[in-house]
């Protein structure tokens, strides 16, 4: 929408919707903040990813931790937030969503909250998948959508899957057969169920267990280690589809924005994460008999990704706010969130290895995580350039 | 400026004498603080009060940057009662008598042509002590509150998308075509994002003012609102090529604000270099978030303990 037609359709940029955390989320923030101080520490997260040895392994790892995230989804009901009570979820809005991916991002925690309880979640919920979306919100089934985890909102549908015919063995009506490769998708080595975008006539998606015959998921060595992707194979993989066509464009499309939204927060946590990380260590390391934090050089740069995190902060907010009031300027909030937040968290991260010093380049200190998945994340969901390119048309500023 | 400190600080007297002018706007105040060697480091400043036996004040010393001097009545003035002590502990805040003998107002023309600010000389003038506000020595301590509200002045602005300098540039790039370059393309996208981001960020700030939280936020906006408005202009310059070799008008005028919406965007490029200025450099104000909001230790200071009149000049 140009800002002129945006004027007359009642100026959504100048409704001035509520920037701050309710107690409620500040609530859950605490509780998962408490849960994950206990549970998921950096060196807990460092300690999966093992040895060296295991590193160049990553089949034999177990990145993804399905006990913490059992205790997130199903004990503090993180997997039913964008679901309504009625359908066995907690019926909370995007705010909640997107206060919960922040507090993970503060911990890098190797859970597929995005991938199943925000991105697969939305899928499901836009196609109207009642039972599907039951058993994610209780937290007994995760779930990811078969996309790489680069596709950003705006996407063309994705057509490396294909609708094989049925085989003949195929007795029971409704079931169909992919065949195909999508590559990079995160979330996926730990899901039950793929919510899978297949070529067709219509295209449409498609739901997948990982467990059937005909699945086969490599996983990739990832720059992200706390969020690793793998390679899906789809070999007459039997199917049930659940929205096609126009629905499922927009199923997609209604995924692909949650999953930018939520991780512009998800880089908030991580960015404010990494300046506290890095405050407290520069008021410890002494150097020239005086606290590393007392020259300004180190000073000024600490205080500018402060103010930083205060621009974050009101972006990613808003673009959560436009979700769960289903603003129309929703499309320019997530824009803007996901380019700002992107760009924030892997400056905050640079900074956090750069401040630490020599230890902030080993191995054994956590910087690298929080490097490795601020730079990951800045890709994720569409690189801030694309979101910034597309404000050209969302906000009427064209190109040469 | 002068009215919240007057309400915190002054005397009931006082309060009764000199708020109803000011808010009527029949009496204008203006602020004398800054010095020519008393900038970032304003605690620094030299200009003298000497008591007289009578108990009044004698006061020499030169202000600068001004607004208003030329037409207000009365001034706020820190000065030095106390040399010899260090250097926060000598000052005492005054209100000052604009028409008395001895004051001498020259504008001092800024490099965008006109002067919206003056130099105040001052030459042996009088100031009773019933014209002291707060306590002899507290001087500091009242300015300081003061600047605290000048910043919230300064950040909390509401405007609607493109309200800000943002929106001259955003208007000129959909009305020239055939200025657009991938390269400034680019840039002016970055730069929308960053404005829009940074009134969402406004936005904020005010709700959790009006919610109870106030927080170190005003600092951010201020830092961000300087560094911005400079792209901006610095980016409409460029835009507007050829035209941007032109400047509106160099004539010595005595605006008394800024004018960023009625005039050009060479205009608008050298008036936002004083953003970065007044009202706090971004570098003092990068200080205080470091040192305040972060906690981190402050640099070793040579000046503390040392009485103001033995510092290095």
């Amino acid at each position: 929408m140009s800002i002129a037609e945006a004027e007359a359709a009642g100026k959504p940029g100048e409704r001035a919707p509520d920037l701050l955390y309710s107690e409620a989320e500040r609530d859950l923030a605490g509780s998962l903040r408490s849960l994950l101080g206990a549970r998921c520490r950096p060196e807990d997260v460092l300690g999966r990813l093992g040895g060296p040895g295991q590193a160049d392994r990553p089949g034999e790892t177990e990145p993804y931790d399905t006990v913490l995230w059992k205790a997130i989804a199903g004990d503090l009901g993180c997997a039913g937030l964008l679901v309504p009570e009625e359908q066995d979820g907690a019926g909370a809005s995007f705010r909640e969503a997107a206060t919960v991916a922040e507090e993970l991002g503060r911990a890098v925690a190797p859970v597929p909250y995005l991938g199943s309880a925000v991105v697969a979640t939305t899928a499901l919920l836009t196609v109207g998948d009642d039972l599907t979306v039951r058993e994610l919100a209780r937290g007994d089934v995760t779930a990811a959508l078969a996309v790489g985890s680069e596709s950003a909102p705006g996407a063309a549908f994705p057509l490396t899957a294909r609708v094989s015919g049925p085989k003949s063995s195929d007795s029971r009506a409704g079931v169909h057969r992919l065949r195909g490769r999508v590559r990079g998708v995160a979330d996926a080595l730990s899901a039950d169920l793929l919510i899978v975008p297949s070529d067709g006539v219509p295209h449409g998606l498609y739901v997948v267990g990982t467990g059937v015959e005909g699945v086969r998921r490599t996983p990739i060595v990832s720059l992200d280690m706390t969020r690793q992707l793998c390679d899906i194979d789809f070999e007459d993989a039997p199917a049930r589809a659940i929205a096609s066509g126009a629905e499922a464009d927009r199923a997609l499309q209604a995924a692909l924005s949650a999953g930018a939204a939520a991780i512009a927060s998800e880089q908030l946590g991580l960015a404010d994460k990494c300046l506290e990380m890095t405050v407290a260590y520069v008021k410890e390391r002494r150097q020239f008999a005086r606290p590393v934090g007392s020259f300004q050089g180190l000073k000024h740069r600490l205080a500018d990704l402060w103010v930083g995190l205060t621009q974050a902060r009101a972006a990613a907010r808003y673009a959560a706010a436009c979700l769960a009031d289903v603003d129309s300027d929703a499309p320019l909030a997530i824009a803007l969130a996901k380019s700002y937040c992107g760009d924030l968290a892997v400056r905050a991260a640079e900074e956090c290895v750069q401040m630490h010093g020599g230890i902030g380049f080993t191995w054994e200190h956590p910087a690298h995580l929080y490097l490795k998945r601020a730079k990951a994340a800045s890709i994720a969901f569409g690189t801030s350039d694309a979101h910034r390119a597309s404000l050209a048309r969302l906000a009427d500023l064209p190109g040469a | 400026m002068a009215a919240p400190t007057i309400l915190a600080f002054g005397s009931g007297k006082q309060r009764k004498r000199w708020l109803r002018p000011l808010w009527t706007g029949e009496e204008i105040w203006c602020q004398l603080f800054s010095e020519p060697g008393a900038g970032s480091d304003l605690a620094s400043l030299g200009t003298r009060a000497v008591r007289d036996p009578g108990g009044d004040w004698v006061v020499s010393g030169q202000k600068v940057w001004t607004s208003l001097a030329h037409q207000a009545r009365w001034a706020i003035l820190v000065a030095r009662t106390d040399p010899d002590v260090p250097k926060h502990r000598g000052l005492s805040y005054f209100a000052l008598d604009m028409t008395a003998p001895g004051v001498e107002v020259r504008p001092l023309r800024q490099l965008t042509g006109e002067a919206e600010f003056n130099e105040v000389f001052i030459t042996d003038v009088h100031i009773p002590d019933a014209d002291r506000i707060g306590e002899v020595g507290d001087g500091w301590k009242v300015a300081t509150g003061t600047l605290m509200n000048e910043r919230v002045a300064i950040g909390g602005m509401s405007m609607p998308r493109e309200g800000g300098m943002i929106g001259g540039a955003a208007r000129a790039w959909r009305e020239h075509p055939e200025r657009r370059t991938p390269g400034l393309h680019d840039r002016m996208l970055r730069l929308w994002a960053e404005a829009e981001i940074a009134r969402l960020a406004g936005l904020r700030l005010r709700q959790q003012l009006a919610a109870g939280q106030p927080g170190p936020e005003g600092s951010a906006a201020k830092i961000v609102f300087a560094r911005l408005n400079q792209e901006i202009s610095g980016f409409e310059v460029e835009l507007a090529g050829a035209e941007g070799l032109r400047y509106d008008d160099w004539t010595m005028r005595r605006p008394a604000h800024a004018d960023f919406f009625g005039r050009g965007p060479g205009y608008r490029y050298l008036r936002a270099k004083g953003n970065s200025i007044e009202g706090g450099t971004s570098e003092i104000l990068r200080n205080i978030v470091a040192e305040r909001v972060l906690g981190l230790p402050s640099e070793p200071r040579v000046d503390k303990d040392v009485p103001w009149k033995d510092l290095p000049r």
